[in-house]
């Protein structure tokens, strides 16, 4: 069948796909997910794969997998126009684009050292987006300092 | 209504009670000078808990405290006896706040008041974290400069010296940007105000750089003058050099306007010359003095005797 040339991989019967994400990013995506391979998930992952008529896209399937609040958040940082396809029994249960959310809890770690979350205190991170002229901007609740999307990808707990 | 509320950020004053403030700040200042004894907060303990070193924040509290009639509990180094056992500003303040009705603190990490207001069981004022926010010194500033001109609004003031780390300017920018006040950020190229202090300012039309002291000195109403660290500098002769281009003597004062003024959250070093001290326009050491009766004010309204 001519899907299967399109498909490359096989359909899941239960778990997630994650489509659309950004091209490169796929191993980045698996790893704020903290899937290693070692922890027995069958996953499958394309890389570069075309889409639409000129683009590239990653895409990563992992069977038996549900994705927790700050998976997602941590999925929206890495690549924002990702799309979640809920599989069970082979069929699409539920399809959607992650969201930046507004407040990012106990995702990310604050770049600034001598921000009071970086020391051994009893607390979550906790970050409230800011659109400015440059793009996203992510401000610390404790210590006021403000991120960009690209910094906040590399401070992805992990 | 600052009652029962922590002060963290001077965000978290709403201007109405910043002018609230100053009118009790004056009340207060009226009847010290006076020698009124006052009883207030009889029976009413503030704990200080100073990670930091400090003279003039400690001080003005705990006279503050004192001169309301209440009490002061005060470990006199923070640092070295819970800090370094290991203890969490989190257990600390748990414990500190159980033993009075309101903590002062100061802590060389930012963000560090933040989460001491999220542990601690009473109100908890923050003394200065790290080159984050220092409030209680903005609203003292402002009510000097209120007290000169009778407005914190439709001024000219410049902000002068070490803008990145001062954090007595990140928190003055952000009340002075509330008003109509037209603010000119003077410093050298390492200084800089940070961007993230900008750009939590919504109102920033009125907000200049500018990169010679001259081109505003007879222009602006406020100088508000910080201390340049020289320790901030690798090459001692660029500290040299900064600091003859950022510093005031009689002759700069000689050609700013006869009613503006000169303000320093002090210490000061090299930045304002001693000889500039008794010119009328040298307005720093009654700044200071200001800070026992705007926290008097603070104090008060908080722990709700006002």
């Amino acid at each position: 069948m001519g899907d299967e040339k399109v498909l490359r991989i096989n359909k899941i019967g239960d778990g997630i796909v994650i489509d659309h994400i950004e091209p490169g990013s796929a191993l980045e995506v698996l790893e704020v997910l903290k899937i290693s391979g070692k922890d027995g998930m069958t996953v499958s992952l394309l890389m570069n794969v075309p889409s639409g008529k000129v683009g590239t896209k990653d895409i990563v399937k992992i069977e038996k997998k549900k994705l927790a609040k700050n998976e997602l958040d941590k999925i929206s940082l890495v690549s924002p126009k990702a799309t979640i396809n809920v599989i069970s029994d082979y069929e699409i249960k539920q399809k959607f684009t992650v969201d930046i959310p507004e407040t990012v809890v106990g995702v990310i770690k604050c770049s600034n050292q001598n921000c009071v979350t970086n020391s051994k205190e009893p607390v979550t991170t906790t970050f409230t987006r800011e659109s400015s002229q440059d793009g996203l901007k992510f401000r610390c609740h404790y210590c006021d300092r403000t991120m960009s999307l690209n910094e906040v990808k590399k401070s992805i707990i992990r | 209504m600052l009652k029962g509320k922590s002060l963290v950020n001077i965000d978290d004053v709403a201007t109405d009670d910043i002018f609230e403030i100053f009118k009790l700040a004056s009340e207060y200042k009226k009847k010290v000078s006076k020698g009124e004894v006052l009883s207030e907060l009889n029976g009413k303990i503030m704990a200080t808990l100073f990670f930091e070193p400090s003279t003039r924040t400690r001080l003005s509290f705990e006279s503050a405290m004192h001169r309301l009639g209440g009490s002061v509990i005060t470990v006199s180094e923070a640092k070295s006896s819970s800090a370094s056992k290991g203890e969490t500003i989190a257990d600390t303040i748990r414990m500190a706040s159980s033993y009075s009705d309101i903590v002062v603190m100061r802590h060389p990490m930012e963000g560090a008041a933040r989460l001491a207001s999220e542990f601690s069981s009473v109100p908890v004022l923050n003394g200065g974290d790290g080159s984050g926010q220092h409030p209680t010194q903005t609203i003292l500033d402002l009510f000097t400069i209120w007290e000169k001109f009778g407005r914190i609004e439709g001024l000219n003031v410049s902000l002068v010296g070490d803008l990145k780390y001062g954090r007595t300017v990140h928190s003055l920018i952000k009340a002075l940007s509330r008003f109509e006040n037209a603010i000119n950020l003077i410093s050298p190229e390492i200084l800089q105000m940070p961007e993230h202090v900008l750009s939590g300012i919504k109102n920033q039309q009125n907000i200049r750089k500018i990169s010679n002291l001259e081109d505003v000195l007879n222009r602006s109403d406020v100088f508000y003058v910080t201390r340049i660290q020289k320790e901030r500098f690798v090459d001692m002769n660029d500290y040299a050099k900064v600091i003859g281009s950022y510093s005031f003597d009689l002759a700069t004062v000689s050609r700013m306007k006869e009613s503006a003024i000169i303000m320093h959250p002090l210490p000061r070093v090299d930045e304002i010359n001693p000889e500039v001290d008794s010119d009328k326009r040298a307005l720093y050491f009654t700044q200071a003095s200001n800070g026992v009766f705007v926290r008097m004010a603070i104090i008060s309204m908080i722990l709700g005797v006002r």
